[in-house]
């Protein structure tokens, strides 16, 4: 198997992104630290670091696991919702 | 008068057999689940143990699309390069009583959904309940965008990362430690080679837990389940514990991957999902309240989960509580008194069976498993080291096992590997 770069892991999926309502809305200014549990255990790395580390943060490949509202839903995760009905991931295995 | 006499939200193991039993019962009920085809948000490694489904739908073995009979189980300790398994293949797991299939939930959970929809049940698919309806601390229905839904009792399965048993006040948001994330690939393979490689007759199939180097030492594991034409891989891990990861979960799951336990077993293979999860892992101490007047908590929502580390299960609890918190719902509408009181049976009978009393039994396991680093690390090591002593053979003076043991232990330290047998068998 070759290696596969987390983009690619997430192309592979279905996906109806909901681009009027960010079902994710992460504090301006968020705490480096609580942003950095998010970069190492989002599974999908919607929590980076950009070239000169500034934080960037982008919902469309959500899983929607809820691991971000459970280590930061009280800091630096402001709003944590399951996208509107059909939208967001569609496993087709699962 | 309320619109249904029981809404269910979540159409997953829990509540589709929730719904399937309300409907037998002659009660309307409301089927109600965010994902556009029923499945298509629900993800497992995935194994599931078939009693508590036997038990509903006697005939799921011929109707439901099940991946491969499970008969091989594997746990497997990894050092970066080292891989010391212990195999138990048996046509003893196969037996009816015993059987347990790979399942992908995309098609598993749509086929149990309709199984809900011809018991009589109503379903509705695609609308994201977001909030309840609530009169003081009773739950009255649920709401979804404009529309408000009204139920005798309200069935709340809506997963792991449950935000509705918060809004009712039967949970708090899970602690980091309490719950894991799971990364996982399904990779497609011909069914052929699947069989070839894991040495299994055809339709039946392999289940693999892997500790140690598949999470680069921290607490969780690896897995890997057969499915018909492709194989499930991944990662679970500790919140808590990969806080404090140099590497990223995703990454951590490449890493395993190109394990040489593994990276054979997926040559060729082709990635066609990836998925992630939540897994609640942290045992009867997170089980919240499970009823209050008008609402029930069933399957991941309720936190039944157990995880022995050989053994992981979740589906099983979820279909046994999504019948029971049915039962308690039917005996309470029928009673007259839906309140907290009225709903009681239900926990009652968790407690009588198998789910309460299995996650009673291993309460102080998810600790152990959290609070005890060297499963992860110095353990796998000390396996691999005491394995080579045995097999390894370079024309030198063999020299004595015991010999070879001894140092293998010492690095561990006797002392430590003591007290850890200990907690681990009290905890066991």
């Amino acid at each position: 198997m070759s290696m596969t770069t987390v983009d690619e892991k997430l192309s592979v999926n279905k996906y109806a992104v909901d681009e009027e309502v960010p079902h994710i809305v992460v504090v301006r200014d968020a705490d480096a630290a609580e942003f950095d549990k998010l970069v190492t255990c989002c599974p999908a790395a919607l929590y980076q670091r950009d070239e000169d580390g500034a934080p960037t943060f982008d919902y469309a490949g959500c899983l929607e696991c809820g691991t971000c509202r459970i280590l930061c839903g009280g800091t630096i995760v402001e709003r944590w919702a399951y996208p509107r009905g059909s939208m967001g991931v569609s496993y087709r295995f699962g | 008068m309320a619109d249904f006499d029981a809404i269910v939200v979540g159409a997953g193991c829990a509540g589709s057999v929730a719904a399937v039993k309300l409907a037998r019962a002659g009660k309307s009920v409301l089927l109600i689940d965010r994902a556009g085809e029923p499945g298509s948000k629900n993800m497992t490694g995935g194994r599931i143990y078939a009693h508590a489904l036997a038990k509903v739908l006697p005939d799921f073995a011929d109707e439901a699309p099940l991946e491969r009979k499970i008969t091989r189980e594997r746990v497997s300790f990894l050092t970066d390069a080292d891989n010391t398994t212990l195999e138990f293949a048996s046509p003893s797991l196969g037996l009816p009583e015993n059987a347990s299939y790979a399942v992908l939930r995309a098609p598993f959970d749509a086929w149990l959904a309709d199984q809900a929809e011809q018991a009589g049940a109503e379903c509705v698919f695609g609308i994201t309940v977001e909030d309840l309806v609530m009169d003081g601390g009773r739950v009255c229905g649920v709401r979804a965008g404009d529309d408000e839904i009204t139920a005798e009792v309200t069935i709340l399965a809506d997963g792991a990362n449950s935000l509705l048993s918060e809004r009712a006040g039967l949970a708090k948001r899970p602690l980091p430690h309490q719950m894991a994330v799971s990364a996982k690939e399904v990779i497609e393979l011909p069914e052929g080679v699947i069989s070839d490689r894991f040495q299994v007759p055809e339709g039946e199939g392999c289940a693999w837990l892997f500790v140690g180097a598949a999470t680069q030492g921290h607490a969780g594991g690896g897995f890997l389940y057969t499915n018909r034409t492709s194989v499930s891989i991944g990662v679970v891990a500790t919140l808590s514990d990969l806080c404090g990861s140099s590497t990223p979960v995703y990454k951590m799951l490449d890493a395993f991957k190109e394990h040489p336990a593994v990276a054979p077993v997926l040559a060729g293979g082709k990635l066609v999902e990836y998925s992630a999860h939540m897994v609640p892992e942290g045992g009867l101490a997170m089980v919240p309240k499970l009823a209050c007047d008008g609402c029930l908590l069933a399957g991941d929502a309720a936190m039944l989960c157990v995880n022995l580390g050989y053994q992981v299960r979740g589906m099983d609890y979820a279909m046994a509580s999504g019948a029971a918190a049915a039962q308690a719902a039917v005996a309470a509408i029928d009673a007259g008194d839906t309140s907290e009181q009225g709903l009681a049976g239900y926990r009652e009978a968790l407690e009588d069976c198998f789910v309460l009393q299995d996650l009673r039994d291993h309460a102080g396991l998810p600790a152990f498993l959290e609070q005890t680093p060297r499963l992860y690390g110095e353990y796998p090591a000390m396996a691999a080291e005491v394995m080579r002593g045995m097999f390894a053979v370079d024309g030198s003076p063999v020299g004595r096992l015991r010999d070879k043991v001894r140092p293998a232990v010492r690095r561990v330290g006797l002392r430590n590997i003591l007290k850890d047998v200990r907690r681990g068998v009290k905890a066991l």
